[in-house]
């Protein structure tokens, strides 16, 4: 397994490498250093010294990917992508364009989004698992067919109108708990709870739907035939013979999400003030800062290939018969 | 059974749980965002839409920066918080500076000497002595006297995350070699001031000294003179501006020239801190009113009274109605009122909007959604909402120091130039474009139509009908009147487009609107604008492109029609007219002229009045600029924004200013009404609760019924 998981991390090499290059060139295709001076140093009294004294200081009054000009290996190295790029592959995402450093702020900001998005998934995942054991216990009753409809109608709708929705009833109308905010520590439940609430039921349609295929997949299978031939009962089959041998596929959709969730939220993290990374990427993208946008996206391929390969490992765990090799 | 018993037990004892729970908490406020213990305390809450880039003095230029670091830093003058016009007195200054003129030789002239014999101004500034800074690791001494954080190993920097880590502070007097510290920063390229390139053409040895010390590190500039900035004695500093320019006094008023010891710099451009956020742009070192204890940008920012904050009275002057309302109550008392402020990061309208009404933000603005429930026209003027008034909330309007104009570029061949055809198709135009119905649709309300350069407030504005514009209103029954789009027409056939027709092509005229916006939500205003020029037989094609291309397009005067925009800088005609001034113009100079007008008359009067200070002649000479400008018509004058601001009933002391942005020390929270009126509108309602507890057992029960008889049923 050691030798498999060293091979996987060097394809994780040329993919990255890949994955730079490409962020590279279509950011650079949109925009060039002196827009991202000009946004940066506003709207006011820019001077065309001003930008050139911009690009000097951030490192970009060099050219993009082949610098004529210098002589050797430097008509390499002395060009943005180069200067811009090796220090990702070591973790150091140095600063933003605006002046902060992107590593420090990935830091503090990774943690709320994991604090709203692991709860949602691990709740989410137990209450789509079960309700979808139910409603393949009900199979071929108008109990089933109930159910379906109801979580078509729930997968209908944005999951904008549960969060303005659920912020309206729980927070102003009941006025239960907070309508956004955050906190340190075990305060933050209480900021917690709603987003969190909401994330799951917003998901419940598509998650039982899902999961409720897998189920039937597996429900006519002879083994199940057999359990049910012992005498154990419905709900004894479901959950101790079906739920486990449909694990490989949950894994695979669960697993590869793990990384991902330390990326945060959007719209979540927007709507309820949660200090998170959702919208780090879009802000530095609406701001044209380059380091920041290729620091997120080399961020999210390694995040993306690990979740890949944890899915692989998980699959050695619930399978028997699986081995990497 | 017995198993089902138990259940049932648990079941029924879910619900007594859940109340000891409750109780545990405080019931009346469950959905307070702020921790108990802050109750009752001295506390503002406001929110921010956008988080700051820079909080350095030397960088920042944004109103959503300011915002902060105004209660923080303090510049020499500050503008009177309750007089109108716009007036500046001492902050940090003991007296208004002394102002010397000069000739070529050095030699001192009269006060009012010709404008042409004025080769330098001399700004003198008296600073107060006993200001001084708050605490900061920067300034913390050892026993021995020598700097504690100065020297630190790269073991002692990985100890520390925030500015709280360090455990020493210290703090020394502001002294007038601070000011002229600061002056420096601005002008060394790496601190990157975006009022440097500006400077170098007003402060004597400023672009040399920006180039003598470019290779220099940012802590080197200390004892590196510049000719035009130098430190006279321990409180007085002396600034040199080339020739005449009255309006550097409000640069002075900036927090550009807000004082900075140079430990600051020596400090945080140590290795390592950067790495951890720590930098001067990030905590800053003043002399303000507030300190700022807590800086996550992307959660809150914490404002807390600066304990070293010199004396500093509420004034005992006001406008003449400034008693009635309650703004002379507070009269020569000591600054601040307010213990902490907590700036919270609200993006989204639904959730800012919500915590206001609910008492958990002080302060609002209206969003367009949430308009309508907030205010209310009759007979013109905005009123608020009986939901409003019943929660005694009060509404403050004032018409913002800024301009929202649509451009022609006077470089194209169709719109621009300055002959009379050209001049009427824009005249034209102008009419044709109805701003007060965009304000009525699009704004709510929310702004003055343009009548000329100038907003109101601004030296040289005109009220009623004087300053109505002629070729585009009539002043009908006391006030003015867009003229009829009869008139428009009948211009734009003396223009050569009869009904709107070109005569080259012998169909409708084609302009093209160029803009950056492109969403869904832009479209019924782009509708809207083709609408009124369809009004003239024109039609208009929208371009939308990005940012950087529409920036580029501006630069190299590829644009014909755009919208563009511009906030004060300070209270002076100067600060508008210089947007039409041919010596700007954006294609040639690159500079914020963006319709690339020149007309050498009004450059003439520009020139003139710049460096006038305001009289009846200077006054004369701007409705002479606005003549030309409306006459020649390269702008359709749009509109003013007016800000509405919302405030609850224990908010007090606040009166809107455009212009100055330290107002936080002015303001008081009347605390005892806040709680108690917090805790009258957030008492939870449990009965919901309840119900959803009893249909949840009741569905679990059937749910456990239908498993149980589908099994029987299997089974049989």
């Amino acid at each position: 397994m050691i030798s498999y998981i060293i091979r996987r991390f060097l394809y994780a090499i040329p993919i990255l490498i890949g994955v730079n290059i490409l962020t590279f060139v279509l950011f650079f295709i949109v925009n060039s250093p002196d827009d991202m001076a000009r946004m940066q140093l506003g709207q006011k009294h820019v001077t065309q010294q001003a930008i050139n004294n911009w690009k000097q200081l951030h490192g970009y009054d060099v050219p993009l990917l082949w610098n004529a000009k210098a002589q050797g290996e430097e008509k390499l190295t002395k060009t943005i992508f180069y200067q811009k790029s090796v220090g990702l592959f070591m973790f150091r995402f140095g600063t933003s364009d605006s002046g902060r450093n992107i590593g420090a702020d990935i830091k503090e900001r990774a943690w709320p989004s994991l604090t709203i998005a692991l709860p949602t998934l691990v709740i989410g995942l137990i209450t789509d698992i079960c309700v979808a054991l139910m409603v393949v216990l009900f199979r071929s009753s108008k109990l089933e067919l109930g159910g379906m409809v109801l979580c078509v109608i729930l997968m209908s709708i944005s999951s904008l109108f549960y969060i303005i929705g659920g912020q309206f009833v729980i927070a102003k109308i009941l006025r239960w708990m907070p309508i956004s905010g955050y906190d340190d520590g075990f305060s933050a439940i209480k900021f917690v709870v709603l987003p969190v609430l909401i994330g799951v039921f917003s998901g419940l349609g598509s998650g039982v739907r899902w999961y409720r295929t897998l189920f039937l997949e597996e429900v006519e299978k002879d083994y199940v035939r057999t359990a049910r031939a012992k005498g154990l009962t419905e709900t004894q089959t479901l959950f101790r013979h079906v739920l486990p041998n449909a694990m490989i596929p949950i894994l695979t959709g669960v697993v590869v999400l793990l990384p991902m969730l330390f990326m945060g939220s959007l719209i979540m993290e927007s709507f309820f003030s949660i200090p998170g990374l959702g919208s780090y990427t879009i802000d530095a993208i609406n701001m044209q800062d380059f380091a920041i946008v290729r620091a997120m996206v080399f961020l999210g391929s390694v995040l993306y290939v690990f979740g890949l390969l944890l899915t692989d490992i998980s699959y050695t765990l619930v399978d028997p018969r699986v081995r990497l090799s | 059974m017995p198993c089902l018993l138990t259940k049932c037990k648990i079941l029924y004892q879910i619900p007594f749980l859940f109340a000891l729970l409750l109780t545990a908490c405080d019931l009346s406020q469950l959905n307070n965002p702020y921790p108990k213990e802050q109750k009752g305390q001295a506390i503002l809450y406001q929110s921010f839409d956008e988080r700051p880039k820079h909080l350095d003095p030397a960088v920042a230029y944004s109103e959503n920066e300011y915002a902060f670091i105004a209660q923080i830093y303090e510049p020499p003058f500050q503008y009177h918080y309750l007089k109108r016009p716009y007036q500046l007195v001492p902050l940090t200054a003991s007296k208004m500076p002394d102002i010397q003129f000069l000739n070529k030789a050095g030699e001192k002239l009269a006060p009012n000497a010709p404008i042409e014999d004025i080769a330098f101004t001399d700004y003198l500034i008296d600073i107060q002595p006993s200001i001084r800074y708050q605490p900061h690791p920067a300034l913390a001494l050892t026993a021995n006297g020598d700097y504690a954080f100065h020297r630190l190993s790269v073991d002692q920097v990985a100890n520390f995350n925030t500015l709280a880590d360090f455990n020493a502070t210290g703090s020394r007097e502001v002294v007038a070699e601070d000011y002229v510290y600061q002056i420096k920063r601005l002008a060394h390229p790496k601190t990157q001031s975006p009022i440097a390139e500006m400077m170098k053409n007003y402060i004597v040895g400023f672009g040399e000294f920006s180039e003598k010390v470019k290779q220099l590190p940012k802590t080197a500039i200390k004892d590196v003179p510049m000719t035009g900035v130098t430190s006279i004695s321990r409180y007085t500093y002396r600034i040199r501006i080339a020739g005449k320019y009255p309006q550097f006094m409000y640069w002075l008023a900036m927090l550009f020239f807000a004082p900075m010891p140079w430990e600051a710099d020596a400090f945080y451009g140590q290795p390592g801190l950067s790495d951890k956020n720590i930098t001067l742009d990030w905590y800053p070192i003043g002399t303000g009113a507030y300190l700022l204890a807590e800086n996550n940008p992307n959660r809150r920012m914490i404002l807390e009274k600066n304990p070293n904050f010199h004396l500093e009275t509420y004034p005992t002057e006001g406008e003449p109605d400034d008693q009635s309302k309650g703004l002379l109550n507070d009269a020569g008392k000591r600054l601040p009122f307010i213990d902490k402020v907590v700036f919270t990061l609200e993006k989204e309208t639904i959730p800012r909007w919500t915590k206001f009404l609910q008492g958990y933000f002080d302060a609002s603005g209206i969003a367009s959604d949430s308009f309508d429930q907030a205010v209310q026209f009759t007979g013109g003027s905005a009123e608020l909402t009986p939901s409003m008034l019943e929660k005694k909330i009060a509404l403050q309007t004032s018409v913002e120091t800024s301009t929202f104009y649509m451009g022609f570029n006077m470089l194209d061949a169709t719109v621009g130039g300055y002959s009379e055809q050209a001049r009427k198709l824009r005249q034209a135009i102008s009419i044709a474009i109805d701003y007060e119905e965009l304000i009525s649709i699009f704004r709510n309300g929310r702004a003055i139509a343009g009548q000329g350069v100038l907003p109101p407030s601004i030296y040289g504005y005109e009220e009623g009908k004087a300053g109505v514009n002629p070729y585009v209103y009539d002043w009908l029954a006391d006030k003015p009147q867009r003229k009829d789009i009869g008139v428009a027409r009948q211009l734009m056939t003396e223009a050569g487009y009869p009904n709107g027709i070109d005569p080259k092509t012998h169909e409708a005229l084609i302009l093209y609107f160029d803009t950056t916006s492109s969403s869904i939500d832009d479209r019924p205003m782009f509708n809207w604008y083709r609408k009124q020029l369809e009004k003239l037989g024109i039609k208009l094609v929208i371009r939308a492109t990005d940012y950087n291309r529409f920036q580029d397009k501006m630069r190299k005067g590829n644009a014909q029609l755009f919208v563009w925009g511009w906030n004060a800088d300070y209270p002076d005609p100067e600060n508008f007219f210089f947007l039409l001034y041919g010596g700007n113009a954006k294609v040639k100079f690159g500079g914020e002229n963006a319709s690339n007008y020149q007309n050498p008359e009004f450059d003439r009067l520009f020139e003139q009045m710049r460096n006038m200070d305001n009289s009846p002649q200077r006054f004369q000479l701007i409705q002479q600029m606005q003549e030309i400008v409306r006459h020649d018509a390269p702008w359709i004058f749009g509109l003013h924004p007016k800000q509405f601001t919302l405030l609850h009933s224990w908010f007090l002391n606040r009166k809107p200013h455009v212009i100055a942005n330290n107002t936080l020390k002015y303001q008081r929270l009347d605390t005892v009404a806040r709680t108690q009126l917090q805790q009258e509108w957030n008492r939870p309602i449990f009965w919901p609760l309840l119900l959803f507890f009893a249909f949840s057992v009741i569905l679990f029960a059937l749910a456990v019924y239908a498993v149980r008889s589908r099994t029987r049923k299997t089974l049989q």
